[in-house]
């Protein structure tokens, strides 16, 4: 190829090892291993995700799911093995992807002015507050101090500032975790347009109604490891381990 | 002593010439060095709490360990600098109000900075992994983050400007507490308590005492508007 005789004058040694593959899909974990204070939260997680769709990642609390979506978003490194995003390491593609917190952290400003920062921070389009507003529906609440907003509006404010970097990969960590169901209905509709778009959609929840509502396929995690991963159809109707099964039976699993 | 009150608070109602430049110049420079001493002090102590660099527990300990420096270890340090002998005596500024305005600058840059650097450090902790999710800056995150915290910035302004009004050993040193030129309010206290006038220095002092006074209500008010709008206090 032509840029062979390029790339040597052009790109850094590190840039050609990491060429930006045009479509971050797949993804791909082997062996993702990770210990926090003494315990072993991840356990060896191998994993892969086709392009497209809306996958749901489940679990019990303490299974690993936020933590396995921060590796993913590149926010923690792990300690042993390896995550690929088509061949991007996971802190390469931080800036392709958006990550929403389960708690969403606004900057204390309007929320017109949540938007412009980040808009102006990545070099996004500027004009386009009024447009992000109007998808969330928060366009009368422009003016409003972002810290004033309900549990609800703020997480569509954090989706809209998510929207608003254009991410391939749009990550959710139990969004609706603490919003009632008005609420998380206005979160599910806008997480479900963004996906009809084409945005590859990984969803953290740990409620199976909301996993049948978005997902295509669903991950379950369990004890730092991946237990499950089937189409939706195929894990609501026959979960393969006994894990998945007592969690949609709706008995404890720890 | 009840006289002297007397003919004190009618100084002040009356708003007496002489006392009235003394509070201006006062002020101005009170006011002047608390701005210099923010616009050196607020970005310091960001970078400080942002940062990760080798030094940095050590530039930690000197921001702290300054927030005490003597005022009078102050003013005589400027003072060698800026006498006609000094490095800087070519500048002329000794015994000018510019004196007074660096000599409280330094005093009170340390107090901003190590300040500054608590309000900030708490607030990053705060934003730090959504700013890592959306890739931005460091001079990105220390923007932002000065932005969001300046309530708690202005109450750290108000505390170095507290300071600066208040002290007596630097301004006189470098000053020289000169009628008309770099008279002060403190050390016209200093001066008119020992010549024995005591009006004056009680007219001053209860106007220094009323800015002391509105300072703590301006800081109050303010911590108790940044805790209602849910910003950082």
């Amino acid at each position: 190829m032509s840029d062979v005789a390029t790339s040597a004058f052009t790109r850094r040694p590190r840039a050609e090892a990491q060429e930006a593959p045009a479509t971050l899909l797949p993804f791909r974990a082997e062996g993702v291993a990770l210990t926090l204070g003494g315990a072993r939260v991840l356990d060896g997680v191998d994993l892969t995700l086709a392009p497209g769709g809306c996958t749901v990642l489940m679990g019990p609390n303490g299974a690993g799911k936020s933590l396995l979506l921060k590796l993913m978003h590149g926010l923690t490194a792990p300690d042993a093995g390896t995550l690929s995003w088509n061949g991007l390491g996971a802190q390469a593609a931080t800036a392709r992807q958006a990550l929403v917190f389960q708690r969403p952290v606004l900057l204390r400003r309007s929320v017109k002015a949540n938007l412009d920062f980040v808009l102006k921070a990545r070099g996004g389009d500027r004009g386009r507050v009024a447009e992000l507003l109007e998808h969330v529906g928060l366009a009368d609440r422009a003016r409003t101090p972002a810290r004033r907003l309900s549990g609800g509006e703020q997480q569509r404010l954090a989706l809209a500032r998510a929207l608003a970097t254009d991410p391939e990969v749009l990550l959710l960590d139990e969004p609706t975790a603490s919003l009632d169901p008005g609420a998380t209905q206005a979160i599910e509709r806008i997480v479900a347009r963004a996906a009809a778009a084409g945005t590859r959609v990984i969803f953290v929840t740990h409620d199976v109604g909301q996993a049948r509502r978005l997902a295509e396929d669903v991950v379950f995690l369990h004890r730092g490891r991946v237990v499950d991963h089937a189409p939706a159809a195929r894990f609501f109707d026959a979960p393969g381990d006994p894990a998945a099964r007592a969690y949609l039976d709706g008995r404890l699993v720890v | 002593m009840g006289e002297a009150l007397a003919l004190a608070i009618s100084l002040v109602a009356s708003g007496d010439a002489d006392l009235a430049e003394i509070v201006a110049l006062s002020l101005r420079v009170s006011l002047s060095a608390t701005l210099l001493a923010a616009a050196i002090g607020l970005p310091l102590g960001a970078l400080v709490a942002v940062g990760r660099f080798p030094g940095r527990g050590a530039v930690l300990v000197a921001m702290n360990a300054l927030m005490g420096l003597p005022p009078v270890v102050v003013g005589l340090v400027v003072y060698l600098h800026l006498s006609r002998a000094g490095p800087l005596g070519f500048l002329g500024l000794l015994y000018t109000p510019w004196a007074m305005i660096l000599a409280q600058t330094i005093l009170i840059a340390p107090i901003v900075a190590a300040l500054a650097r608590q309000v900030i450090e708490d607030l990053h902790a705060e934003y730090r992994d959504q700013f890592r999710s959306l890739c931005l800056s460091r001079g990105q995150v220390i923007g932002a983050l000065l932005w969001d915290a300046r309530l708690s910035l202005m109450t750290v302004g108000l505390a170095g400007f507290g300071r600066a009004v208040a002290e007596v050993g630097a301004v006189m040193i470098v000053g020289g507490n000169i009628d008309h030129l770099t008279r002060v309010m403190t050390t016209a206290i200093a001066l008119e308590t020992s010549r024995g006038d005591l009006p004056l220095a009680l007219a001053l002092g209860i106007v220094l005492l009323v800015i002391a006074l509105g300072v703590n209500a301006a800081v109050q008010t303010l911590h108790t508007r940044a805790a209602r709008s849910g910003a950082h206090v």
